[in-house]
């Protein structure tokens, strides 16, 4: 246990950094998913298009080929970002192809009357997916939302491949030191499991708030 | 008011499942005037009923609102729909909001009405559909009627020159009808312009100037509802009466 103890501060910032990446990659998923769902959903083809390429795209490579182009390949073309940073774009344009499938998910599940009659107060299609459509939606998916979440305190681990020092890169570096690998990374692995449990009490006290009456 | 002129709506015209629901549709709304659309299931009066505001496309032909040609889409579009309100089957009131907040959206948003302003006409518009109390409540909080007259209130709030009605009373507990036609019936009498698609042959009688008689997507009949009800000319129109005036 001493290990452990010993060095609480590593243990501290890493888990830190994790929160801060979980959060900001969280913020920019929900802008970019929202973003996306929109186009997707919208009646301009041309947007739908590029809407779907985009989940495509995000989707269908791993988040640290992701990473690791971001990282190698933004300073090739003159895009000077430090670790943090460029790790919080990748995160939240990935995360954000999962968030705009729920996001989608949640405006079919609208009734068309609510969109119909918007539009028949004469609100244009922007202004009823913003104010009718869209709060009904991220209210039917706040469960969805938070495995996506969930998802999304894991997958910060992965910066740790690319230099940044979070949890799980934190924790390695105890273990260069002490050579304790199970103690270690059992810690690190509650610590992931306290934030994920942080997460899924958040999204329910969300649901309960938030559920529309029908 | 309402000029519609040589109007086609084909649903899904490529596919071979292609259905014909209007065919060369002629209407005149004159200002002031209380037109009922009745006619069998199928027969297009929905669709005609949406055409008019293009919720949907029509697949041909024209429609003037006050001589205006309806734009295709975009903002356009959007201001001319605010001209003209919409009441729906299943009321459509926004679920998330409260009954006042669904009646200050639009006026805010569309007619840049101040919320003081447009909060004192939407208690006015409550109160003359007979729900003032209800204003701080949720749509699904709300009986049927009552949601259909918050429907209605919510669509008078943007000051229409003239309003649709797809079948308002349908949905309806059979003790909840009469409160929705009467709150429709003052309206008629105040001189709203009105094209009202219902099963009501007794609102159609008592309220109606014109009767507009439907069938597989083309305007058969159209006469006073003295005339068509008495004697009417065809005989898919009298077919039709003997079925829904036999109960
Ligand atoms: N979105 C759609 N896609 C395909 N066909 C449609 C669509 N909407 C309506 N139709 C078809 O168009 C025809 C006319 O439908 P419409 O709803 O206008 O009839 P209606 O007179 O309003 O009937 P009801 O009294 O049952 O409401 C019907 O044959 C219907 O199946
Ligand atoms: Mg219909």
């Amino acid at each position: 246990m001493d290990v452990i103890t010993r060095h609480l501060g590593e243990f501290g910032d890493g888990l830190l950094i994790t929160v801060e990446l979980t959060l900001l990659s969280l913020a920019g998923a929900l802008v970019a998913g929202v973003i996306v769902a929109a186009m997707r959903v919208s009646p301009v083809a041309a947007l739908r298009a590029a809407g779907t390429a985009y989940v495509e795209t995000l989707q269908n490579i791993p988040l640290l080929v992701w990473l690791v182009l971001a990282v190698f390949g933004l300073p090739e073309i003159g895009v000077m970002a430090g670790l943090f940073t460029t790790a919080v774009i990748v995160i939240s344009l990935y995360q954000g192809a999962y968030m705009a499938e729920a996001v989608r998910s949640g405006i079919n599940a609208v009734p068309v009357g609510q969109g119909e009659a918007a539009r028949a107060l004469g609100l244009t299609f922007t202004q009823s997916l913003r104010m009718v459509i869209l709060p009904q939606a991220l209210r039917t998916v706040v469960q969805p939302l938070g495995n996506i979440a969930i998802m999304t305190i894991m997958n910060t681990a992965l910066a740790a491949a690319v230099g940044v020092v979070e949890l799980t890169a934190a924790a390695n570096r105890v273990n260069l030191a002490e050579a304790q690998p199970i103690w270690i990374f059992v810690t690190a692995g509650l610590l992931y499991m306290a934030l994920s449990a942080c997460a899924g009490l958040t999204t329910g006290a969300l649901e309960r708030k938030l559920a529309i009456l029908r | 008011m309402i000029e519609v002129r040589g109007l086609n709506k084909r649903f899904g015209d490529s596919r071979p499942t292609s259905v014909h629901a209007l065919r060369d549709v002629d209407l005149d709304v004159a200002k002031g005037e209380v037109v009922v659309v009745i006619g069998p299931s199928g027969s297009g009066k929905s669709t005609l009923c949406r055409c008019l505001n293009r919720l949907e496309n029509p697949t041909s032909g024209e429609i003037r609102i006050d001589g205006r040609p309806l734009p295709a889409e975009g903002r356009e579009l959007a201001r001319l729909r605010a001209d003209v309100g919409m009441v729906f089957q299943s009321f459509n009131l926004f679920q998330h909001k409260t009954v006042l907040d669904n009646l200050t959206l639009a006026p805010m948003k569309v007619r840049g009405v101040g919320r003081a302003e447009a909060e004192r006409t939407a208690h006015e518009l409550l109160d003359r559909v007979g729900i003032g109390e209800q204003a701080a409540k949720l749509p699904a909080q709300l009986s049927g009627g009552q949601q259909q007259r918050a429907a209605i209130a919510r669509a008078l709030a943007m000051r229409p020159k003239a309003m649709l009605f797809d079948e308002p009373t349908s949905a309806l507990d059979p003790e909840m009808v009469g409160e929705v036609l009467d709150v429709m019936t003052s309206l008629a009498r105040d001189g709203m312009t009105m094209v009202v698609v219902t099963h009501e042959m007794g609102f159609a009688r008592k309220v109606a100037d014109r009767v507009v008689f439907m069938a597989d997507g083309e305007v058969v009949e159209t006469g006073t509802p003295e005339a068509f009800f008495d004697s009417p000319a065809t005989d898919r129109a009298r077919d039709f009466l003997a079925k829904v005036l036999s109960h």
